[in-house]
Order: C-alpha cells, then sequence, then structure tokens
C-alpha cells in the first residue's frame, strides 16, 4: 500500500493498493491553501482507507510540472512521512497520471501560471498499460503549444484542472510491479528562480 | 516523575533551514543548513532560492540531528514548528513537512512563532549544564537580516506583547545594504564589524531613525534603517565624487563602517534600555544573528549596567535562526498543558507575537 500526495495544482492525497486499486482520495482543489489542508487531508485519506502509517510500504510524490510554492508542500510532505515511516519516497512526474492506461495518443496540458502552460505528450500507453511519455514535461504560451509539440494534431489533448493522486499512487503501485524506474528525483520547476543578480549599488544622488 | 518531553522542532522562516531536538529545556541537537552562500551574488536572500533549498536540506539535516542527538523518530513525543512570521514560500516547506512528520509518527504538533521561539532559546541549557529559569517579565530586542522587534514577555507561552518594531528595513538588511555599498561582500553584518575594528565611530555622524522629540509618541519603541542606509549612501557618493574632482583621500571604509555600525547599536540599545527603564521591567533579552556583532553586545552591556539592567544573551549559535529554539518553545507550551496545534493550521508570513502558538 503507498500513500500518494500531489500538489501540482490543487492538493490531491490518496492511499492505493496493488490489488485493491484506490482505497481513498480527498482532494482540495484551491490552489493557495496547500500547506494549511495537506494535514488533513492525509489524515482524512488514512483514516477512511483504515491503515496505520506503519502499514504503507512508501509514499508516492508527484514532482510536478507544477508552480512552486504549492508543489514543493506536497514533496516536502511526502519526503519527511516518508523519512517519518523510514520508507522510500516514490517520485513521478505529475503529469504520467493521467496518461495511465491511455489507449490513444494524449496530450496532457496544466496550468503554469504567468500565462504559460506545461505540457507532456504521450503514445498510447504500452502493454501494461503504462505512460509512454514521448515528449515533456515543459513550459510554452498557450498560443505556442501547437508549435511546440510535435505533431499536435495526432494527440487528444487533456487540459487538467488537477492530478488526482489515487491514479497517481496507482501508477507507482504497478512502475513497482513491473520492476520499471520511477521518476525524477528533484522537482520539476521548469523555471530558475525569478531573481536578478546584483549589479552593484545604484546612486542614490544625481 | 515522567521525563520532559523530548521534542523535534523545524525552523524555515528565512534562509535556513533549522532542525533541533530538546528534552524539556536540555539541548540535545541543533542542526543548521544555511543557504546563504547561494544568496550572496544577489546580495540579500532570495525568496525562491531559499525555499527551494529548504526543501533538499531537510531530510539530511533531520538526519545529522536525530544522530547529533543520539534518539530515533520512535523517542520523539511532538514536532514544533514555525509557522511564521517568515517568507511564506519557505514557511511553508516547514510546516508541509511538520505536518506529515507528526502523522507519520502519530505524535503531536505545535505550530509556534519564529519571534517567541528567539526568547524561548533562552531556555536551553546543555546536557552538563545545570537548568536556569527564564526570568520574566522581560523586553526582549530580536534583531536580523528579516526582523527588528521589540517585545514584552511576561509570560513565554501564553502573555506576549510587540512593543515596537522596524517600519521599513531590518537592521540586518541595513548591514548588508551599507556593506554593498562599500562594497564589501554579503552577508555585510561580519564585514561591517571588521572592516569598522580598526575605524572611528565618531568619525561621521549618522542620523539615528525614529529618536526625534517628534517620534516618541507613535514610534517610540519602533525602529527605521532605511532613512540611514540612504544617509551613508550620500556620504559616500559624495566623499567619491569629491576624490575624483579634487583629489582628496579615498573614502575611510573603516570609518564609515564604525560610524554606520555605531548608529545601529545606538538606536537599538537606547531603544531597548528605555523600555526596560519605562517600563520597570529591569531585564533584557538579545535574540537574532545581528547580537553578533560586537559592538552591539558591548554596547548593550555597557548601558544594561549603567540602567541597573540584568542582560541576557544566548550562545550565538541560538541567536541565529535553528530549530532548536522552536523545539524549545514547543516542549514548554506541552509541559504547560497547550493542546496541540490543529493540523488546518497554515503558514502566516505575518503572525502577529501575541499569538504564541498557531
Ligand atoms: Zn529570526
Amino acid at each position: 500500500m503507498l500513500l500518494a500526495i500531489d500538489t501540482s495544482a490543487g492538493t490531491s492525497v490518496a492511499v492505493v493498493d496493488r490489488d485493491r486499486g484506490i482505497l481513498a482520495q480527498a482532494d482540495e482543489a484551491d490552489t493557495r491553501r496547500h500547506a494549511e489542508v495537506i494535514g488533513t487531508l492525509i489524515e482524512r485519506v488514512l483514516a477512511e482507507a483504515g491503515v496505520t502509517p506503519r502499514e504503507l510500504s512508501g509514499v508516492v510524490a508527484g514532482m510536478g510540472p507544477g508552480p512552486f510554492t504549492g508543489l514543493r508542500v506536497g514533496i516536502a510532505a511526502a519526503r519527511a512521512f516518508a523519512f517519518g515511516i523510514g520508507r522510500p519516497v516514490v517520485p513521478l512526474v505529475s503529469h504520467d497520471a493521467l496518461a495511465l492506461d491511455a489507449r490513444e495518443p494524449l496530450l496532457v496540458v496544466t496550468d503554469a501560471r504567468r500565462r504559460e502552460v506545461a505540457w507532456s505528450s504521450y503514445a498510447a500507453a504500452d502493454e501494461l498499460g503504462l505512460p509512454v511519455r514521448v515528449g515533456g514535461p515543459r513550459l510554452a504560451s498557450p498560443g505556442d503549444l501547437e508549435a511546440a509539440v510535435d505533431r499536435y494534431a495526432g494527440y487528444l489533448r487533456l487540459d487538467a484542472a488537477a492530478i488526482p493522486a489515487g491514479p497517481l499512487g496507482m501508477l507507482g503501485e504497478r512502475l513497482f510491479a513491473a520492476g520499471r524506474a520511477f521518476g525524477p528525483t528533484e522537482p520539476l520547476y521548469l523555471r530558475a528562480p525569478d531573481v536578478t543578480p546584483s549589479t552593484g549599488p545604484k546612486r542614490v544622488t544625481g | 516523575m515522567r521525563a520532559e518531553p523530548l521534542v523535534l522542532g523545524i525552523e524555515t522562516s528565512c534562509d535556513e533551514t533549522g532542525i533541533g531536538i530538546v528534552r524539556g529545556t536540555t539541548l540535545l541537537a541543533n542542526t543548521i543548513a544555511s543557504s546563504m552562500d547561494e544568496h550572496a551574488r544577489y546580495g540579500g536572500v532570495v525568496p525562491e532560492v531559499a525555499a527551494r533549498a529548504h526543501l533538499e536540506a531537510l531530510r539530511p539535516t533531520l538526519e545529522t540531528a536525530l544522530a547529533e542527538a543520539g534518539v530515533t523518530l520512535d523517542e520523539l513525543d511532538a514536532i514544533a514548528v514555525t509557522s511564521g512570521p517568515g517568507l511564506a514560500g519557505a514557511l511553508m516547506v516547514g510546516v508541509g513537512a511538520a505536518k506529515a512528520l507528526a502523522i507519520s509518527l502519530g505524535i503531536p504538533l505545535y505550530a509556534v512563532n519564529h519571534l517567541v521561539g528567539h526568547v524561548g532559546a533562552d531556555l536551553l541549557h546543555g546536557p552538563d549544564e545545570p537548568e536556569h529559569e527564564l526570568e520574566l517579565p522581560t523586553v526582549a530586542l530580536l534583531v536580523s537580516g528579516g526582523h527588528t522587534s521589540l517585545l514584552l514577555v511576561r509570560d513565554l507561552a501564553n502573555d506576549v506583547e510587540l512593543l515596537g518594531e522596524t517600519i521599513d528595513d531590518a537592521a540586518g538588511e541595513a548591514f548588508d545594504k551599507v556593506a554593498r555599498l562599500l562594497g564589501l561582500p554579503y552577508p555585510g553584518g561580519p564585514q561591517i564589524d571588521a572592516a569598522a575594528a580598526t575605524g572611528d565611530p565618531r568619525a561621521i555622524r549618522f542620523p539615528r531613525g525614529l529618536t526625534a522629540p517628534k517620534d516618541q509618541e507613535r514610534h517610540r519603541d519602533d525602529f527605521s534603517f532605511s532613512g540611514l542606509k540612504t544617509a551613508v549612501a550620500r556620504w559616500v557618493e559624495a566623499a567619491r565624487d569629491r576624490a575624483e574632482l579634487e583629489g582628496a583621500s579615498e573614502v575611510s571604509v573603516p570609518d564609515v563602517a564604525a560610524s554606520f555600525r555605531e548608529s545601529v547599536a545606538d538606536v537599538l540599545t537606547a531603544k531597548a534600555i528605555a523600555a526596560c527603564t519605562r517600563l520597570e521591567v529591569p531585564r533584557l533579552l538579545l535574540g537574532g544573528g545581528v547580537v553578533a556583532n560586537a559592538r552591539v553586545r558591548a554596547l548593550a552591556q555597557e548601558r544594561a549596567d549603567a540602567a541597573g539592567v540584568t542582560l541576557r544573551i544566548p550562545p550565538l549559535s541560538l541567536c541565529t535562526d535553528n530549530g532548536a529554539m522552536i523545539a524549545a518553545l514547543g516542549a514548554r507550551l506541552m509541559r504547560e498543558g497547550h493542546e496541540p496545534s490543529g493540523l488546518d493550521v497554515g503558514a502566516d508570513s505575518t503572525l502577529p507575537v501575541t499569538t504564541v502558538q498557531a
């Protein structure tokens, strides 16, 4: 059994089991309250699934892409929870959750703020139903998306407002069962921090 | 007798990832990872850079602290975390992690005030040192790159009052900015301190912010360093122009540094001691990274002695931002029977000092 946490858009938390599927999932759509709701949602899914922390064998973390501040809350929580129970973190690309069992080529598009979207493109899922990502995750302005994605017209476009932790957790279970590798160990910020290196002091007198 | 609670504290309000472990008032570990070097090229703390660094530092810092304290996670009685004030994105990393850690271990969470944590630092003592009670009431002067606050603490857990704070820059920020102006690297505090050692503090009379009689009404206990920073900039620019035009000697960095530092130390300590006298509280506690400044400490001691005020300065490693002070405050709240914080507690970048526990 795995706990799964994704805060790449809103906040979504789930408990999943390889054989029994998604046991519980709880979501908060608000994209500015991750730190507030994360604890309550974790507690709720554990209670609903009737699972104690020690029964879990790992914690799935949605590594983005997503807006920095919220994304980090989920990754911090996943890492801390995994540390607390002495089990591994299972990092995954958040978009991959939506391409699980995809029957046709799929383009996942999410909001990246600052008038940009994040996108990942997928071929139809493989023989195990696992996602086959062929492009992304990357950023594009909405107007440039068609040009940015190779063979754009060949994909079924899926604009997602949230990444549900249930499917993300199931992806973790199925990747593990298939002996496949997990996702990136570092957050997919896709943007450098907003800073301008110091150019020396400015004059205050004319 | 029941053993004192074993508490792990998480502090991520600015650029230090601090994990501390205490048993009651006994300090067992105080581990800090700083992203200061990453901010150096920007001349100040960059919030997004700090928040990213917290996320990366969290686990290694936790591991080091537990090893240093010689305790395991199973032994912990509670998690304490800074919920504010501080940089919002940075605070959220700590709050998210603290909640998850508390739930994973099935133990309570205490979300506490960073500034009151600085006062709580004075509760701590080493395993081989005697206990000492925090004598109350006390005035506390907390000065760092992120805050400049004057508090009146009547009861650490229940009664803390904000007397005043900076209305513009924090004192530590002023040190950074003036250091930059003088071509000295970041962080500015230690650089100014070193440069000032051979300078004359009376060489230039820089302004003392909010000390004029007209400020005594509204801003008696408040601070302002923005005007001082501008005054230093003007003075340095004028001196450099003179040097260029008339071949006068270049700016004396030691004199500027010493005179600037004197202005900051003068205002900080004068206002703190005045508050002690006015409120008839014969105790002053210092906290925050600016306590590392030799002149601030010396002038505080001199004036405290003259005013009959007992001055307390915790060890520097407990004055700069750290997780041990957060753990200490959490342990105190727990011992006094305060209920744990709700799991829905948020990060509040402007948490008032009157809210000791969020
Ligand atoms: Zn501080």
